[in-house]
């Protein structure tokens, strides 16, 4: 064993050399469409990772997603460029809005990894299964059913890491019988503030919570079974370096109870029909910090009814889904703001003046085999979408900026796409067409006065807004031989009435401190385009190398570039794995940010490169497992931020860390 | 099938006599100040003057008054009076009076008369006014005067001010009475202090009008409009944006019939207010 450990640090060492050579390594990244969540039992295979990593940093992962940082808690995942406006994210096909109007509780922050089975990725039109939009989708996946009659499992993680001091725990709790299971879990996280690299402590990024949920399924008959499954997430004292204000509350309950149908010998060969419902608080407060220009309270209110009913069937060559979903929403949310003179009262508004969103649509797949090594899909979604200001005082201060506008506005959403595949024994290829529409947030439409720290803007939403339409083309093909691998994934956006805010001189700012106000309004068109090129390489079954590299480009039609647009990227990993162990050593980084948005407040973010180790035991005790794994993140304390870190709060120092999992069978 | 025609208009029946029956009951008479305060009752031998409004009491700036008169000796509320007043400031060297409208029959009512007042001062402990209301009722003339008590304002609804032309003015806000956060209806009155005693209305002027919170930054608001003079109401009216509810002050300029400045300034980042303005919190 210990020669094998020696061989090992030696491969590794060589490995560094290699790894400092970008472009001569490449990395494995074929399965963009979909990463799978390897729960917190089984050592991954393709990624090191933590085991009690959050579904943040699961995300960041991807190639295709990038977190936009405001701190060190609650990241806000983006993909194609585009964030959470022109995607769609969903929780197991459930629509769930956040309920902070400054982006600081996407919706990813209210699941933990315990909750999930695995996250499934759309990139632009293919991810408009559960709801319209842009740039994709993301939805966050529960577990399956498991009637595995594999009786009761019990599984303890434990994690800390020394940057921060940050500590994980969780328990779980699993018993699958043949008609009945349950699974409940509970996660509680905390930490201190991160230091950056240099010892440099990020004052209020702390954040502390827990997670709990609690699934159980009945198995009815043959082919019915009944499911329920509650996540109640609870986030406190979450700190956000970035932005003038923290999170005292952060709380989500998910609820849904679903129906499934499957029977291969009927026409529809499963139907799963859910009804859910969720609610969300956040409380945005500056208690802690000792110095504003005036305190305020902010908080929010988000809550969602929906079904879903997703059928699916084969017709000789032809593989049909049909889903028809529908929700609606209300969202709130209100500021109020403490004068530093006592004599006066405190000041209010309704920054969402609640805002009712109806939605229903339909969408429908088809794909055809046209024989064993090509394929066609075409995929249609249809829906009808309305907004409704419910507070009168809304529609009155709406009317401050919008005098013609009513308390209703309906829209019909539609979107189309189309993938054509290749399969053969060393290559494959995807072509891919679509076209996409998609609604204004409820910020986009309805904010009022809402500040943005990125740019030092107040904003105001419009009602008057188009749909945002985009037409979309996007390739990828990969390439085989032996022990190789080279793939080339692109994918090129043109998007109309691109929603994004115009300055108006003519107001006058609210926040204190703050540049000026702009109006959510439309560039005629922005073009987006980003391409990866990976490469893989495996030595024999135990050792191999992989890099990617990866190119993005953004700009409107006004002539600015796009904001939060990832710089040339880049990627280098090497692996070491064996059955019970495995090892990754990791060189990530990206270049100069030469193509900054300094029109929409970007500042240029130097080029940075940062190493990773991770390690990885899986050991048998008796009859049952545990799982060990340990590594340092950010081996040379770089003081760095990227591209994506808001007001470019530098990112986390030298980190070790170390997650224990025991499994008892 | 007969029954979809009856039932209508067996309602319809119903809801014609319901509403009959409410307009034949004289008692509810006494309802016509329902929703109205007592500030005082104004006593002589013969009637009792009572003077209503929303708060039930009096405070600087406009103040619109309710006036019901009873008949000491049948306990009738009498309909056919015709009324004036006169609010007197007695100060220690000199005394004034108030900008105030003339005495009207309240519209649609039977008892009530109405009018306004607007006290463009007090004293901190409220003494000081008196208020003199004559009448007349079948052609005989009477008169009662009382001290009243006049409370300072909590904020700055009216103000007096001597103009760049050396005249003296008072401009007071109307409207809006309940501010909310939409575009308000803006309305103030501009008289002129011809004498101590009279005030005329002056008309086609203009004012304008930017609107700050001094609390938040000194920020303004969209959309706010200029007032111009209505020569329906006698007012100068505009659009008043409140984006929040809280404490804002009104800055204005006021400029005579050849657009020249009488008072006021603009606000800048040196100026933070207009010495012209009002102020008003909700």
């Amino acid at each position: 064993m210990k020669k094998l450990i020696a061989v090992v640090i030696g491969v590794f060492c060589g490995g560094l050399m290699f790894a400092q050579e970008p472009h001569d390594t490449k990395k494995d990244t074929t399965k963009l469409d979909e990463i799978t969540l390897v729960g917190r039992r089984k050592l991954s295979h393709h990624r090191q990772e933590k085991t009690l990593s959050s579904i943040d940093d699961y995300l960041e992962k991807s190639n295709k997603i990038t977190m936009i940082k405001r701190g060190n808690y609650a990241w806000e995942p983006a993909m194609n460029n585009m964030n959470s406006e022109r995607l769609n994210v969903t929780i197991d096909g459930m629509q769930i809005f956040g309920a902070c109007t400054d982006k600081m509780d996407p919706i990813t922050s209210y699941v933990d990894v315990s909750n999930l089975q695995k996250v499934s990725i759309g990139s632009g039109q293919s991810g408009s299964e559960n709801g319209h939009t842009i740039g994709g989708g993301i939805d966050l996946k529960l577990p399956n059913s498991k009637f595995h009659e594999s009786g009761l499992k019990s599984s303890v993680d434990l994690g800390y890491e020394t940057n921060g001091s940050y500590r994980t725990g969780g328990v779980d709790l699993e018993y699958s019988g043949k008609k009945f299971y349950l699974n409940a879990d509970g996660i509680y996280r905390r930490s201190d503030n991160y230091d950056a690299g240099n010892s440099e402590e990020v004052l209020y990024s702390q954040f502390q919570k827990y997670n709990v949920s609690l699934q159980s399924g009945f198995q009815l008959n043959e082919n019915h079974t009944l499911e329920t499954a509650i996540i109640y997430d609870k986030a406190t004292d979450v700190g956000y370096p970035a932005l003038t204000m923290d999170v005292s509350l952060a709380e989500a309950l998910i609820t849904s109870v679903t129906h499934k149908f499957e029977n291969d010998s009927t026409f529809i060969q499963s139907l799963e029909s859910k009804l859910y419902y969720n609610t969300i608080t956040h409380i945005m407060d500056d208690s802690k910090r000792p110095v504003v220009p005036i305190r305020m309270d902010m908080p929010g209110w988000s809550d969602t009814y929906g079904f879903y009913s997703k059928a699916k069937t084969n017709i000789d060559k032809h593989a049909l889904e049909v889903n028809l979903n529908g929700f609606y929403n209300r969202s709130l949310a209100e500021m109020t703001m403490y004068p530093n003179d006592p004599n006066q009262s405190a000041m209010f508004m309704y920054t969402w003046p609640d805002i009712r969103t109806l939605y229903s649509g339909i969408y429908v797949k088809d794909t055809y085999a046209i024989n064993d090594h090509n394929s066609l899909s075409a995929a249609l979604r249809i829906g009808f979408h309305q907004n409704e200001i419910a507070k009168k005082t809304g529609l009155e201060s709406l009317q401050i900026f919008y005098p013609e506008i009513e308390a209703t506005k309906n829209r019909v959403l539609t979107s189309f796409s189309t993938n054509y595949q290749v399969k053969r024994k060393h290559y494959d290829m995807s072509f891919g067409a679509g076209y996409g529409e998609r609604a204004p947030s409820v910020s986009e439409g309805y904010g009022f006065f809402l500040f943005n720290s990125f740019d030092n803007y107040d904003y105001i939403g419009n009602p008057t807004l188009k749909n945002e339409k985009s037409i979309e083309a996007n390739f990828s093909t990969n390439y085989h031989e032996n022990n190789f691998h080279l793939g080339l994934d692109a994918s090129y956006f043109y998007v109309m009435d691109y929603i994004i805010g115009r300055i108006d001189g003519s107001l006058s700012p609210m926040t204190i401190g703050a540049d000026g106000v702009r109006i959510y309004d439309a560039l005629s068109n922005a073009k987006i385009f980003n391409v990866y090129l990976n490469s893989s390489y495996k030595f024999s079954n135990s050792f191999s190398v992989n890099g990617t590299v990866g190119y993005n480009y953004g700009s409107g039609s006004n002539g600015e570039n796009l904001p939060l647009i990832k710089p040339f990227s880049y990627l280098a990993e090497v692996n070491y794995s064996i059955p019970k162990f495995n090892a990754a050593l990791q060189l990530e980084g990206n270049g100069n940010q030469t193509r900054y948005s300094s029109f929409y407040g970007e500042d240029e973010t130097p080029a940075y490169a940062i190493l990773n180790l991770n390690l990885g035991h899986e050991f048998n005790l008796n009859d049952n497992k545990m799982v060990l794994k340990y590594g340092i993140e950010n081996i040379m304390d770089t003081n760095y931020s990227t591209y994506a870190d808001w007001n470019s709060i530098p990112r986390q120092g030298r980190n070790f860390y170390i997650n224990l999992s025991y499994i008892i069978y | 099938m007969k029954l979809k025609y009856i039932i209508p208009i067996l309602f319809v029946t119903l809801i014609t006599m319901s509403c009959s029956t409410d307009d034949d009951n004289s008692d509810l008479i006494i309802n016509e100040v329902e929703n109205l305060k007592k500030i005082k009752e104004l006593t002589n031998a013969t009637h009792t003057i009572e003077l209503f409004n929303a708060t039930g009491k009096f405070e600087t700036g406009y103040n619109a008054i309710t006036i019901r008169i009873k008949d000491n000796a049948t306990d009738n509320y009498v309909e056919n009076a015709s009324l004036s007043w006169m609010p007197v400031m007695q100060m220690p060297t000199m005394k004034h009076s108030a900008p105030k409208s003339d005495i009207s029959k309240s519209l649609g009512t039977k008892t009530l008369y109405e009018g306004y007042i607007i006290y463009q001062m007090a004293n901190l402990d409220g003494s000081g006014w008196s208020l003199a209301i004559d009448y007349a009722i079948d052609g005989i003339n009477y008169s009662i005067t009382s001290d009243i008590t006049v409370l300072q304002s909590e904020y700055q609804n009216v103000t007096s001010f001597m103009g760049a032309d050396d005249k003296r003015y008072i401009i007071a806000m109307i409207e809006p009475r309940s501010p909310k956060i939409a575009i308000n209806k803006l309305q103030l009155a501009l008289f002129e202090m011809e004498t101590m005693m009279s005030f005329p209305v002056v008309a086609d002027y203009k004012i304008t009008l930017d609107p700050r919170m001094p609390g938040m930054g000194n920020h303004s608001s969209p959309n706010n409009t200029d007032l111009t003079y209505n020569l329906a109401t006698k007012l100068y009216e505009g659009n008043l944006s409140l984006t929040m509810t809280g404490y804002w002050v009104l800055n204005l300029k006021l400029l005579n019939d050849s657009d020249e400045v009488l008072k006021g300034e603009n606000v800048t980042e040196e100026h933070p207010k207009s010495s012209l303005y009002l102020e008003l919190e909700f």
